[in-house]
């Protein structure tokens, strides 16, 4: 068993198993903060953004190449930045032939995004499994995405940036940048629906099989809307992906544990991205400051993802703000694809936590933003410029992409950055949020960073494992020593006693399991032919011989034909055991009318003297040795005596 | 559907015949005997093994079930499955599980989880309040019951108890309607309910995969009529959306908060607009009876036996002008049934009575399979065996022969009472060491049959199958090793030396398949065979050959 790390964020994994002869790729995350790199593509013209200077240092330190690369690089506030075309860093796909991959499992829709890399122009040919919600959600991601990033053309492709001797002399964070020479293009939204007709749905502990040779099957993992941990079965081995799972009480099912127990292996990957705060703490800090900012007069900026916590936010946002008679203050909610996130999370009624799953009984909408819009309170758009008319502050407008290299927050930044009553409220985990704010420095605009990240936390992960008790236990290398910001805190790692295995992006680790046994199916007509012969009390055996057939994977014992392709019949080894009791084995003889016997005895047994027939036979402990003449019908004569005298299978 | 099991048989060498109960066929009709059971016998010949298995019922209309309820214990039933929120399919069940003590577990679909007690509740109404029914199960005992319900998704996988799992498949019968897959260890049924081939306009239809079930257990209500497209039940889906809009108009609410259960077409609109906002349907309000103008009212029950929909009729049944659309099956005896055979005048209980002049229509809605979904269903998921319920008894005939004849395998329809009994052959699953199973099945000449030999060890109900020698090993035998030596006479001049090589030659020829060696003190082993020669040059040789019992094989030598 091996496993192949493709992606440098554990947050947003790719990894490839392979396992009895099967090939399987676990998420493929888009590691999408790489885009922090990148000048952002402003939703309205005449934007500062596109005003900024080009990089000045860049002739001076590159001589000739400078001209060029001046051109594809931006100064910003002493930070530079591309002025390309947005391009996304998918997971390192060249380690393995994507061909072979058999089957991809998808735990969650933010860990789906890099898919269209791979089952599209690549040789794919295998399933891709997730559940209903992930998939609907995931979809709407990518083309939230994608219709950023068309919706504003910027044509230039800059690549001169990225070649080696440049890119390590350009000024951090730019430096940083992870390959940036295997980045892509953003695919297309034929793309995406291309890719995602060929996802089949599965429902939580559903199985699916997988060749015959293993089943797969998703438990809920408590993290967002359809979000699953993987567990991989062969008849005797057992896997257990655990991708994003939270063990709060949100809006999705909350996370089964018991499918996860008892496994071999036991694989983790995007535990919490914010270590060090407490998303529920965070959430009220949220409410708090968010109300804070209304009742001075300010308005209040969220980029967010159009799902996921999104929708608790509205909920604990709107309650909050009913209990400090702010009732009346407008949610505006900005996406490309706002309407169907709100619609889909009302339909996905059983894939939700007890409490609103109750209210589709009733039935009520689940969740209380179809309420918060049936009365105008929360009021969604598609395209900015849908705003216009019924815009009023002050207000508090939730809107993509919390990179802010993307979407509506652009605009809002700029059109709110230069007055400190505003404010701009960091939710997301996934981006740093000063490197985010880069590119609209100075700005005067308050700024809280209030990150939720709902995945398990580091106590919560290690207390998780000691329930679980994995055999093995496998985890990003990131995961063992404390995040490098705050390297006091050695509480801040996996810690176990099984010394977990680590893997890293671009290694390929061998998994200590070592198959012992395989299931193999024997045909009733077979089974009744055997003969079983009980040795000891509760313990019985008997000899097969039987014709194998293999097929899809499955192994099946058959009676043998009555003969071989070369009409030779097939003879069975026969099997003796027991010692010789000699006097019975005497009278045997004489039965078959040898009446000439002489015993004699000796140490180790005895020998047995046929002097009429001029047979010696010697009889020890275990074994039995006739010496005969040519004479092959009193051979098998007496052969069959001894037989009779021994125990047989 | 109730599942019932007996007692599990754990012993080697015991054969057992354990029964099921299923449902038999004319349950529709309320008047002759409904709740009938044929019994099922699986006998499990699986070498020295068995398998338990269960007993499956339908909990039908309460007052039909009360009296049968006491030929089975309710301890032995284990689970039991609704299979959609219609009233002949779950009607007893806050009376199983309230009154008549039954606490295993009860499965149901989201969807007939949300609807299921608003019919529950509608149906007791009426039966208490309505009929003067007493000993009936009150609107507590319907939601103490609910609570115990456990929500199924489609094609989840639950583990009943260690044995037995269940598995639900999309029906498209109503919404939420579901097909159950049961499965106890290597024997596995699916049991279809009712369910609808055909998509419609408002669902899908119902769906499995090559499960290869020993028993499929079908519906045949349309065992003969094969229709011929979805237009002539357009309005099927105003016929389920009816059963609840009289009561208050939720139905929509549901179908809109159960998108996903509905159909493609549908899933993919839904955003831009919800199709079951309806803007013209209204709940109904009783004073709306006399109100002027035209209007289509949509009531329950379809039968026209009580309720609402009976009082509608009795008010508007003496004017000509109107008409009544009868939407599906009505049992003997109600007045729904009268008054599609053209009744005139129709006598209530109180020396009432009503001439009927509206116009009467019927128009089947139900979705129901037909002869063609059910050949499909078959065809889909491979049974073993088919078994036909739910029907009438000539028409079923029909559909049996036509089964037997497509598709090669035993089909039934037992009548009312009647005892079934299906064999059922399954391999038996062992645990074979990976060492032994790779040494055999590598690839050899793939025209060969590929041989393996090892020895099954039984212990308790474990069974592996290993390599003979460790098995032996393992158990602490120790082979009888026994040899013979057997002296023959060759006349042949020369030295010993030469016979030896002319035989060790010989022997490299024809047993090809073991390599033959010489050893410097001049005897031949051909695997653990031994070949001696000795005898001085001129002289007669004599050729000893020792040889294993394991390994029978004489040297021909000229």
């Amino acid at each position: 068993m091996k496993l192949c790390c493709l992606s440098h964020n554990p947050s947003k994994p790719c990894l490839v198993l392979y396992f009895k002869g099967m090939t399987i790729m676990l998420d493929c995350g888009l590691d999408l903060t790489q885009l922090l790199h990148f000048l952002p593509l402003p939703p309205v013209p005449g934007s500062k953004i596109t005003s900024l200077p080009d990089w000045l240092l860049a002739t001076e330190k590159f001589g000739k190449n400078g001209e060029e690369l001046a051109t594809e690089l931006k100064e910003c506030n002493g930070r530079v930045f591309v002025n390309g075309v947005m391009e996304l860093a998918p997971p390192e796909l060249c380690m393995v032939d994507l061909s072979q991959v058999d089957v991809i499992l998808l735990s969650n829709s933010a860990s789906m995004l890099a898919l269209p890399y791979i089952t599209l122009y690549t040789g794919f040919n295998g399933a891709v499994y997730c559940t209903d919600p992930t998939l609907q959600i995931g979809k709407l991601y990518m083309k939230e995405l994608v219709t950023y990033i068309e919706r504003v053309s910027r044509t230039k492709t800059c690549n001169l940036w990225k070649k080696d001797d440049i890119l390590k002399n350009l000024p951090l964070p730019l430096r940083d940048a992870v390959t940036p020479i295997a980045w892509q293009k953003c695919y297309t939204l034929q793309d995406i629906d291309a890719c995602l007709s060929k996802v089949q749905v599965v429902g939580f502990n559903e199985k699916k099989s997988v060749f015959g040779a293993l089943t797969v099957m998703c438990c809920s993992s408590g993290y967002s809307l359809g979000s699953c941990n993987w567990i991989i079965h062969s008849d005797y081995e057992k896997i257990c992906y655990v991708s994003a799972t939270s063990t709060l009480t949100t809006h999705p099912k909350p996370i089964d544990q018991a499918p996860l127990r008892h496994s071999n292996v036991m694989i983790f990957s995007s535990l919490t991205q914010t270590p060090l705060t407490n998303p529920d703490s965070m959430i009220g800090e949220f409410c708090v400051n968010a109300a804070v900012t209304i009742k001075n007069g300010g308005n209040v900026l969220v980029p967010c993802n159009p799902s996921g916590v999104t929708y608790d936010l509205f909920e604990c946002l709107s309650g909050h703000l009913d209990s400090c008679g702010l009732s009346t203050v407008p949610l505006y909610f900005i996406s490309p694809v706002a309407d169907s996130t709100l619609a889909y999370s009302n339909i996905f009624g059983e894939w939700l936590s007890a409490s609103k799953q109750s209210k589709v009984y009733l039935p009520e909408p689940p969740f209380p933003h179809a309420e918060l819009v049936s009365l105008g309170r929360l009021k969604h758009f598609n395209n900015i410029h849908d705003l216009q008319q019924d815009f009023k502050c002050p207000c508090i407008v939730f809107t993509g992409h919390p990179s802010l290299r993307l979407g509506d927050a652009i605009h809002f930044i700029e059109l709110w950055g230069k007055s400190a009553t505003n404010t701009i409220i960091f939710t997301e985990p996934d981006y740093p949020y000063l490197d985010a704010l880069g590119p609209f420095q100075p700005l005067q605009m308050r700024v809280c960073y209030c990150p939720i990240d709902t995945s398990l936390s580091f106590s919560q992960a290690n207390k998780l494992i000691r329930d679980l008790r994995p055999q093995h236990l496998v985890v990003p290398e990131t995961y063992i020593t404390p995040p490098p910001s705050v390297t006091q805190r050695p509480d801040l790692v996996i810690n176990s006693e099984l010394s977990p295995i680590t893997y890293k992006q671009g290694e390929v680790i061998t998994l200590p399991v070592k198959r012992k046994y395989e299931c193999i199916e024997i045909d009733p007509k077979l089974a009744s032919s055997l003969d079983p012969v009980e040795i000891k009390p509760g313990s019985a055996v008997s000899m097969v011989n039987a014709s194998l057939v293999v097929k899809d994977n499955k192994y099946i014992l058959e009676p043998l034909p009555p003969a071989d392709v070369e009409g030779k019949p097939f003879k069975p080894r026969p099997y003796i055991y027991g010692s010789l009791n000699t006097k019975a084995f005497v009278d045997t003889l004489s039965k078959q009318g040898i009446s000439d016997i002489k015993v004699e005895d000796r140490d180790e047994g005895c020998i047995i003297h046929l002097p009429k027939e001029d047979i010696l036979i010697q009889v020890e402990q275990g074994s039995t040795h006739i010496m005969c003449g040519g004479d092959e019908t009193l051979r098998i004569k007496i052969r069959d005596s001894l037989l009779q005298c021994l125990q047989k299978l | 559907m109730f599942a019932r099991r007996q007692s599990v048989h754990g012993n080697i060498d015991t054969l057992s015949d354990e029964p099921w109960m299923v449902l038999g066929q004319d349950f529709t009709n309320p008047n002759t005997v409904p709740m009938s059971f044929s019994n099922l016998e699986v006998k499990c010949k699986c070498y020295e093994w068995n398998l338990s298995w269960g007993m499956l019922a339908e909990a039908a209309f309460l007052p039909l079930l009360a009296g049968r309820i006491s030929c089975w214990t309710v301890e032995c039933i284990w689970a039991s499955m609704m299979i959609h929120f219609h009233l002949d399919h779950c009607g007893a069940l806050p009376y199983m599980s309230e009154m008549v003590g039954f606490d295993g577990p009860i499965y149901m679909t989201h969807p007939t989880k949300a609807i299921c007690p608003i019919l529950l509740e509608d149906y007791r109404k009426i039966s208490v309040e309505k009929k003067g029914e007493t000993n009936f199960f009150t609107s507590e005992m319907i939601k103490t019951c609910m609570k115990k319900v456990k929500a199924v998704n489609l094609h989840e996988v639950i583990q009943v108890d260690e044995e037995m799992e269940i598995k639900a498949y999309y029906a498209g019968h109503v919404l939420g309607a579901a097909m159950f897959h049961v499965r106890v260890g290597q024997q596995s049924l699916v049991y279809t309910g009712d369910y609808n081939m055909t998509p419609d306009r408002h669902l899908g239809a119902a769906w499995i995969d090559k499960c290869r079930p020993d028993l499929l257990i079908s519906e045949s209500t349309y065992a003969t009529t094969i229709r011929e497209s979805k237009r002539c039940r357009e309005r099927d889906f105003l016929k389920k959306v009816h059963d609840c809009v009289g009561r208050g108009g939720k139905a929509n609410h549901y179908y809109k908060l159960f998108i996903s259960w509905t159909s493609q077409k549908i899933k993919n609109t839904f955003v831009q607009r919800n199709m079951f906002e309806f803007k013209h349907i209204k709940p109904f309000d009783r004073s709306y009876i006399d109100n002027p103008g035209a209007m289509v009212v949509f009531a329950t029950p379809g039968m026209l036996h009580a309720g609402l929909s009976l009082q509608v009729f009795k008010k508007w049944a003496p004017c000509e002008n109107n008409m009544v659309i009868m939407p599906g099956y009505c049992v003997a005896g109600t007045v729904g049934h009268k008054v599609l055979n053209g009744v005139k005048r129709i006598e209530f209980e109180n020396k009432q009575h009503v001439d009927v002049k509206l116009k009467v229509e019927y128009m089947s809605f139900s979705a129901h399979a037909d002869a063609k979904g059910i050949m499909q269903l078959i065809s889909w998921c491979e049974p073993k065996n088919v078994l036909l319920v739910h029907g009438e008894a000539a028409k079923m005939d029909f559909l049996k022969t036509k089964i037997q004849g497509e598709f090669g395998i035993d089909c039934y329809k037992p009548a009312n009472g009647e005892t079934v009994t299906i064999e059922t052959q399954h391999n038996i699953p062992v645990d074979i060491s990976l060492n032994l199973l790779k040494r055999e099945a590598s690839f050899k000449d793939p025209k060969k049959h590929r041989v393996l030999h090892g020895a099954l060890l039984m212990r308790g109900n474990k069974l592996q199958l290993v390599d003979a020698d460790e098995a032996l090993k393992d158990l602490g035998i120790k082979e009888h090793n026994l040899r013979f030596t057997s002296t023959l006479y060759v006349d042949e001049t020369g030295p010993a030396q030469q016979l030896t090589e002319k035989v060790y030659q010989l022997c490299k020829k024809k047993v090809s398949d073991h390599p033959s060696q010489l050893s410097s003190d001049g005897s031949i082993s051909v695997s653990d065979v031994m070949i001696t020669i000795s005898g001085e040059d001129e002289e007669t040789k004599s050729i000893l050959v020792t040889w294993s019992h394991q390994n029978q094989k004489k040297n021909n030598c000229s």
